[in-house]
């Protein structure tokens, strides 16, 4: 009798339960927002946040509603924010350039002077909060690879003369490693391009020529004898302006006295 | 056996190597040929400069000016002429613009003439403190005047002097309270006339009995409402929050500060000056800086204009031992390891020390952390260096921040127990610094 009683009790309960559910389950259903689906099947799913959202899906959602702009997707490229648009059907893919990071600086111990040895903590920024580095040049890179820690995709390493370099076919542009740089030696630029000046020094000539072989020692020959390579020398740097690059860069490069116009590839 | 009071939570017993310095009278330093005046030697904004190169200054005048409430003026230590104004690094890696000053050498000088002060308003001598520049000379620099400004609405329970020094092997203020007690207690008292307290109490370790019963004596005789405090040895007693435990029983919660709790707090060197500022016009262009440490061929306490080379210094000091480990600028434990010995003495340098090689820790790769829990138990803050510096290393900086890590007051205690020799404050360093971006 008793068991009975507890079965019906279990029973009754269930199905109040169950149909409450039911209920539940129509009266608050969240709405599948297909349109976010379909982007975030396209987008590249490296959750980088390059795009300044959190994680593709957040992209995704922001551009479904349209408070994103396309085209802040940089691994996805220009492909991407075609078939971004197809599926808004705002039509046209939004020009993007290819962007990759570059480590402006080849300073090695080697080449470079150093006015102390660092014994800390092995992360460059850490190393910068003591005389902002080891290295004599407080524009370069630390060499300790933070940055080779944060790229997602491993895109970063170090070659065999100790120098930070990046692949530019395997960086997908999130800038991550310029984020967590505390020198911002590491700069974006435009795949395409062929050449990069490998230093970020902004002393004066004769102080860069004190403490680094390799620096840019703000000399001009590169602006003043190829005036096509795209090399504009501004406060004591050079830079490269890549709108205006064309080959005459590779005779720019094998003219520096320094030879800090390196290849990009 | 009555026990002295000291702070409760955590804290150190470092040796203490005072008895290296602590006898020798203050000397002061002869007029370099050149001196390097930063423009940043405070806490907050950099002062603005107000001289050009080639201009001819005077000693004492004003050189820069402070940019914002949280800055300080800057003045000329000599007469003398700027040949540069020079991009310079600091011993705590700020860079910033300084002043390059050839020294007139004929004539370096000016007398400084006595001011009553007593007629004056608190309000006219608070004024005198900011235009003359006045910082916590203690190490941190913090502009005195922000200090001695109370709010409306709040009002100063205890004045409370800050005369521990617990950093092993400074004695700078040490020589101050017994060589110049008389001012130093005029100028508690000129503090004390700004900001109006009910009680007025300097605390100092009982490792100093000498300038304890000196600034007693001087106390009776000239019947001054001050109290002194002998405190237990024990580091880092100095820090605001510890010292208010210690002499008032008072808790400030995290990220409050002493005023919250009725109290405001200086240092004795920091008195001094207010009381040079207010009685003779004279802003901090000097301060007693102790060079001292095992590689260094003599330990002195020596006054020294703002602005010397730390080579003239240790020059002046017969020089350094071949033995030289380590040049550390203030005490071992919150001061800064420094390489370049043409970096100037600024207004919060209490001490040069040169540490021999072998007390240095030997070099080597730290070992794992073992979860001995030693830098929990001594950390005067309460948290929990070991699980911060991994959440650091792994650069969860927001997870370190919910932790407190912004309660650390890089005080050393937890790197100085921490049987693996892991970089605990270094880290501690970098994770605010992240955790701020
Ligand atoms: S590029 Fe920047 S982050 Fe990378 S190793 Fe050099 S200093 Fe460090
Ligand atoms: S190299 Fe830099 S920009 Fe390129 S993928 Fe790695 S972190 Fe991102
Ligand atoms: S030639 Fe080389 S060193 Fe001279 S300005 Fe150009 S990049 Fe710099
Ligand atoms: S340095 Fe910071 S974490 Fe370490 S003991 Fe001091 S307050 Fe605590
Ligand atoms: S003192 Fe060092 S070894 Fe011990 S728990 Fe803390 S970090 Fe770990």
């Amino acid at each position: 009798m008793n068991i009975l009683f507890a079965f019906l009790v279990i029973a009754a309960l269930a199905l109040v339960l169950g149909f409450a559910l039911a209920v539940a389950a129509k009266k608050f259903a969240v709405e599948k927002d297909v349109t976010a689906e379909q982007i975030l099947a396209i987008l590249p799913g490296a959750n980088c946040g390059a795009c300044g959202f959190p994680g593709c899906s957040g992209y995704a959602d922001a551009l479904s509603k349209g408070t994103a702009e396309n085209g802040l997707c940089s691994p996805g490229g220009a492909k991407t924010s075609k078939a971004v648009s197809e599926i808004l059907g705002t039509g046209g893919a939004v020009e993007t350039e290819k962007m990759v990071a570059f480590v402006h600086c080849r300073g090695n111990h080697e080449v470079t002077a150093q006015d102390y040895e660092y014994r800390g903590i092995s992360d460059c920024n850490a190393a910068h909060l003591l005389f902002k580095g080891d290295s004599s040049c407080k524009f370069g890179c630390h060499h300790l690879g933070s940055c080779i820690e944060v790229c997602p995709v491993e895109a970063i390493y170090r070659d065999e003369k100790d120098n930070i370099m990046v692949d530019p076919e395997k960086c997908i542009g999130c800038k991550k490693c310029t984020l967590v740089c505390p020198t911002q030696v590491i700069k974006m630029i435009p795949y395409r391009g062929s050449h990069a000046v490998a230093c970020n020094n902004h002393d004066k000539g004769a102080v860069v020529r004190k403490i680094c072989s390799v620096g840019c020692i703000a000399c001009k020959i590169c602006e003043r004898k190829f005036p096509e390579s795209g090399c504009t020398v501004s406060d004591n740097l050079s830079s490269v302006d890549y709108a205006k690059e064309t080959a005459q860069i590779a005779d720019a490069a094998a003219a520096c006295p320094t030879k800090c116009i390196v290849t990009a590839k | 056996m009555h026990r002295l009071p000291t702070f409760r939570k955590g804290g150190i017993h470092p040796g203490d190597k005072k008895e290296l310095s602590q006898s020798q009278p203050v000397e002061r330093l002869p007029f370099p040929d050149e001196l390097i005046v930063p423009l940043s030697q405070h806490l907050g904004a950099p002062a603005n400069p107000l001289k050009e190169k080639g201009d001819a200054v005077g000693m004492g005048e004003m050189i820069g000016e402070a940019s914002s409430f949280i800055s300080a003026n800057i003045h000329s230590p000599v007469n003398g002429t700027i040949t540069e104004i020079r991009q310079i690094t600091l011993m705590n890696s700020v860079s910033c613009k300084a002043f390059v000053i050839k020294v007139d050498t004929e004539n370096p000088a000016v007398e400084f003439t006595a001011h009553p002060w007593k007629d004056k308003s608190g309000e006219q001598l608070l004024g005198k403190v900011k235009e003359l520049g006045i910082v916590g000379t203690g190490g941190a620099t913090f502009p005195t005047h922000v200090k001695l400004s109370v709010p409306k609405g709040k009002s100063v329970e205890s004045l409370v002097i800050n005369g521990v020094e617990c950093e092993p092997y400074l004695t700078s203020d040490h020589r101050l309270m017994l060589e110049q007690t008389e001012q130093v207690l005029e100028g508690i008292m000129i503090a004390a006339h700004i900001t109006e307290p009910k009680n007025i109490i300097v605390g100092v370790e009982n490792n100093k009995k000498d300038a304890i019963e000196r600034l007693r004596s001087v106390i009776s005789e000239k019947k001054l409402p001050i109290e002194v405090v002998a405190l237990q040895v024990k580091y880092p007693q100095g820090d605001e929050k510890q010292l208010l435990k210690a002499t008032i029983n008072r808790e400030i919660p995290s990220g409050k500060l002493p005023l919250d709790v009725g109290a405001v707090v200086l240092n004795v060197g920091t008195a001094f000056a207010v009381y040079e500022a207010v009685v003779y016009n004279k802003p901090i262009i000097d301060r007693i800086v102790t060079v001292s440490g095992e590689a260094m061929k003599e330990k002195k306490n020596v006054r020294t204009p703002i602005g010397t080379k730390i080579a003239d210094l240790i020059a002046f000091s017969g020089g350094l031992n071949d033995n030289v480990g380590k040049m550390v600028a203030g005490g071992p434990m919150m001061g800064f390891a420094f390489y370049d010995d043409q970096i100037p003495v600024i207004k919060g340098t209490s001490g040069i020390l040169a540490l021999e090689r072998k007390k240095e820790k030997k070099v080597k790769i730290s070992t794992p952390c073992i979860s001995c829990g030693k830098c929990v138990a001594v950390c005067p803050m309460g948290l929990q260096p070991t699980r911060l510096f991994r959440l650091i290393e792994n650069r969860q900086y927001e997870q370190a921040m919910k932790l407190n890590l912004m309660d650390c007051k890089e005080c050393g205690c937890c790197a100085y127990s921490c049987p693996s020799e892991l970089p605990l404050v270094h880290g501690m360093k970098l994770g605010k610094k992240m955790g701020r971006k």
